[in-house]
């Protein structure tokens, strides 16, 4: 499975002069998020009496932000966590919880790797081409 | 006397029988022997004569006869012995021969009587010969007249001249004492004398047409035998002496050309006929042979003819003088009518130049004093100065254009141009003025109508933008939309505009913009004169005071000269009105991209489908409302984003005209918003549409939306493709609800 699917390509395409840093700033904000909410998954699940209300909400945000990158393991990862939370599995939880944060530092590396590749390129004088999606 | 062996007579012999006998024997012997001589002489005289060898025959037999009485002449005296052995070879030779003859004769005869009767038959053969070649002769006598008749009538195309040359003729060939025509008078109810061939002026005899001798005569088209005493006989006052010589009369039927019809030959019932009298000389005792007769029928005919070309050849001589004079008349028609274009030309041409000259230095002039420090007044002053300027230029323009367009001066200037700008433009240029009016403006282009288009963007948007502005002007609420796409040969011909016939061509296609508005509406009686020059729509007129009229009819030179079509739809006053135009225009060769010169001024990603569509997102998500509004705004929406539903209840106005809305997200209940903003926009065309986005599959979600009165659900995650149709079905269906 790929770590970013189809949507990822949309936002690419949603990046025009109007709108030179879309995908940066999106990702950006992808990243302060997750960051964001896994903090808070962690101290959640941390707690002597877990709110599993609490916990759904937050994985179901960060579900959602995944999903609108085009994340899918991640979002795959949230799907299955939720589950757990549902069925108030602790251990399953804490599980999904490892996975979601594993999943979440190879995105993020990847990405980081991509920006930092493209810059590279842009500053040597090329460009980047753009992807065709394909339906 | 010792007996002799001679042989004596028994008697004595009479002198005088004996001298007779002798005579006799002896010229019947001359007789005999001249017979065949003469026979031979005449013979050989006539050199034919058959059976010569039956005369040789014959002649031997008269010969031997006339030997034998010869040698009779001997035997009345004493002979001898020699003489009586002659006489007996003699006589039995001339036995010999006439028995050979006498046989002869049997065949003979029969055959010499036939030659008699031959003979007779072929005297009566050579009769009848004689007889026939009489007959011939007469009749080439005839047809020798009639051609020369013929020829005298078909000699001259002038009537009269046809018609005297014809009884002259007649009375000439036929040695006639008197010819008379008699014509059908105008009312067809009486016959005239025309003409006649020795009373040099007929007097005006007419005789009524329904005479039964007349229809006799009508009826047939032979010459039929009239009596001397009818009517149309009596020429001359009788004498009382002397026997009028027969009559003749026969019809000549007389043809006018629209009795003609093209594979049909001309009706009897419609023929008139004119009637031709011929009276042979009275006291002659003469008959009227049947090829005189006949000979008259032909030349009636002929007459006929020969009338019937004179007419034609009138009628063409009349037809031709008829054209001559038109085409004189319509030659220093033109002459004048182009002198005056010339003077109208000339005079707009001066005037052009007279007229903008101070107009320039008026605006010019006027915008500088804006610039400058003026009190309250002044500067409203110096704004009217400057709008009316303005006006008046447009005016001088429009005038100067529309002239330039009726000569057929005007010429498109084609070039490649950016299409979507063009309508983007122009929803610019009109979106200060609508927006004043609080008026909505929504363009829609289709996505198949293609970016770049080559044709005159100039007069397109000119076009464009006349249309959009009339649509603005007389709109006083409401919104105004505009679409446009790629016609396809089905809506190209459309019923509204029947005599609109577009073909359909290689790299080029037909553009139909339709630009509804909602508002005053034309009644249908003022449609047709929408694109007349400086006809204005009374009620219209009142209203607005603005604009010369010609706005319209300008546009529809365009689009003519676009080869295309314009027409305006209205249901009525009060019901608004949608403006509609087709126009041709080609396909660009090359595609975008490495053409650098074509940079637009708007970006060239993505077709910005709703410029101006307000739109607020409701989402909680950080990431999730930072794509959806790129999305958006990538549509070109004008996009306000709120984080919470109390935000969202604050912010949201009738100016949204769409609100997203994420309601998967639990513990917030988006139908709340739902419920709140229908109890806030009462009327449904304030109402903004309500959309939500939502992750979850299942039909629990989806009744509940639609419970709550939302307008749309949408399945997260949203493409652009996906955003771009559902916007353009929302704004089109004003409800969409996704199947699950």
């Amino acid at each position: 499975m790929g770590v970013l699917d189809n949507q990822f390509l949309q936002l690419q395409q949603l990046q025009d002069e109007s709108n030179p840093d879309f995908v940066a700033e999106v990702v950006s904000l992808f990243f302060a998020d997750s960051e964001r909410l896994l903090n808070d998954l962690t101290r959640a699940l941390d707690q002597p009496t877990i709110d599993f209300k609490m916990v759904d909400s937050h994985v179901h945000q960060l579900k959602g932000s995944s999903s609108s990158i085009g994340a899918e393991r991640i979002k795959n990862a949230c799907v299955a966590f939720r589950n757990f939370c549902e069925e108030q599995n602790i251990e399953g939880c804490m599980s999904c919880l490892q996975q979601v944060k594993q999943e979440y530092c190879l995105v993020k590396n990847k990405l980081e790797t991509l920006f930092r590749m493209e810059q590279q390129i842009v500053a040597a004088g090329g460009s980047i081409p753009m992807m065709e999606l394909s339906f | 006397m010792e007996s002799c062996n001679c042989i004596e007579p028994q008697w004595p012999a009479d002198e005088l029988l004996m001298k007779y006998q002798y005579i006799s024997d002896f010229f019947i012997a001359l007789a005999y022997f001249s017979i065949p001589l003469e026979l031979i002489y005449f013979v050989k005289k006539s050199a034919v004569f058959p059976y010569r060898w039956v005369l040789v025959q014959f002649g031997a037999f008269i010969v031997l006869c006339g030997a034998t009485h010869l040698i009779n002449l001997w035997t009345f005296n004493m002979h001898s012995r020699t003489v009586a052995i002659v006489m007996t070879t003699a006589k039995v030779l001339t036995a010999v021969v006439s028995c050979a003859t006498a046989l002869m004769l049997v065949h003979i005869i029969p055959d010499l009587l036939s030659v008699k009767t031959r003979e007779l038959f072929l005297k009566n053969k050579a009769a009848e010969l004689d007889r026939e070649m009489g007959l011939i002769r007469t009749q080439e006598e005839t047809g020798r007249h009639v051609r020369m008749l013929t020829h005298e009538i078909r000699s001259t195309l002038d009537r009269h001249t046809i018609l005297k040359t014809t009884l002259v003729e007649l009375g000439r060939t036929l040695a006639l004492e008197e010819c008379a025509l008699w014509m059908p008078t105008r009312t067809g109810l009486e016959l005239q004398l025309s003409y006649t061939l020795r009373q040099q002026n007929p007097v005006g005899y007419t005789v009524p047409i329904q005479l039964p001798v007349i229809n006799q005569v009508f009826s047939s088209n032979h010459a039929v035998k009239i009596s001397p005493n009818c009517p149309v006989a009596r020429l001359r006052p009788l004498a009382g002496k002397y026997m009028p010589g027969e009559v003749v009369a026969v019809r000549v039927p007389l043809l006018h050309l629209s009795n003609f019809q093209i594979n049909d030959w001309p009706e009897l019932s419609t023929k008139r006929y004119a009637l031709m009298v011929l009276m042979l000389p009275s006291d002659s005792a003469r008959q009227w042979h049947v090829h005189e007769l006949e000979l008259v029928e032909v030349v009636a005919d002929q007459v006929a003819v020969a009338l019937s070309h004179a007419a034609i050849l009138e009628e063409s001589m009349r037809a031709r003088d008829l054209l001559m004079q038109q085409n004189i008349a319509l030659d220093s028609a033109r002459r004048e009518a182009e002198t005056a274009i010339r003077a109208r030309n000339d005079f707009l041409a001066v005037m052009n130049h007279e007229m903008r000259t101070p107009m320039h230095a008026i605006i010019a002039l006027s915008s500088l004093l804006q610039e400058t420090e003026l009190t309250p007044e002044q500067r409203l002053m110096v704004e009217t100065i400057l709008k009316s300027s303005n006006l008046l230029a447009t005016l001088i323009n429009d005038v100067l254009d529309l002239s330039r367009l009726e000569d057929g001066s005007l010429q498109l200037q084609i070039g490649t141009f950016n299409l979507h700008a063009v309508f983007r433009e122009v929803l610019n240029l009109i979106k200060p003025i609508a927006s004043v009016k609080k008026l909505l403006v929504a363009l829609n282009l289709a996505p198949d109508l293609p970016e770049y288009a080559v044709g005159d963007e100039k007069r397109l948007m000119q076009t464009l933008l006349n249309v959009v502005g009339n649509a603005v002007k007389f709109t006083k609420e409401g919104n105004i939309s505009i679409t446009g796409f790629v016609a396809k040969s089905e809506s190209l011909r459309d019923s509204r505009a029947p005599e609109f016939f577009p073909v359909p061509i290689e790299n080029h296609f037909y553009l139909r913009v339709q630009v509804r508005d909602s508002g005053s509406g034309i009644s249908p009686q003022d449609i047709p004169n929408l694109f007349t020059k400086f006809a204005q729509n009374q009620a219209i007129a009142l209203r607005n005071s603005s604009g010369s009229g010609l706005g319209l009819a300008i546009c529809k030179r365009f689009v003519n000269l676009m080869e295309g079509h314009i027409w305006i739809e209205s249901e009525g006053l009060g019901k608004g009105c949608t403006a509609i135009f087709i126009v041709k225009l080609g396909i660009p060769e090359h595609s975008n991209d490495s053409n650098l010169s074509f940079i637009p001024k708007m970006p060239v990603h993505g077709q910005t489908n709703f410029p101006g569509l307000k739109v607020l997102v409701m989402d909680e998500n950080g990431v999730s409302r930072s794509v959806t509004k790129g999305l958006l705004l990538h549509l070109g929406c004008d996009v306000m984003t709120v984080s919470s539903v109390e935000e969202c209840f604050q912010v949201v106005s009738h100016e949204h005209q769409v609100v997203f809305m994420d309601v998967c997200v639990p513990g917030i209940d988006g139908y709340e918003v739902a419920v709140h903003i229908h109890d806030k926009f009462t009327r449904r065309h304030e109402r903004p549409l309500i959309v939500a986005l939502t992750g979850s599959t299942d039909n629990l979600t989806k009744d509940n939306c639609m419970r709550v009165g939302m307008d749309g659900v949408i399945l997260k995650p949203v493409s652009l493709e996906k955003m771009r149709s559902v916007l353009s079905d929302l704004l089109e269906h004003r409800v969409l609800f996704e199947s699950m």
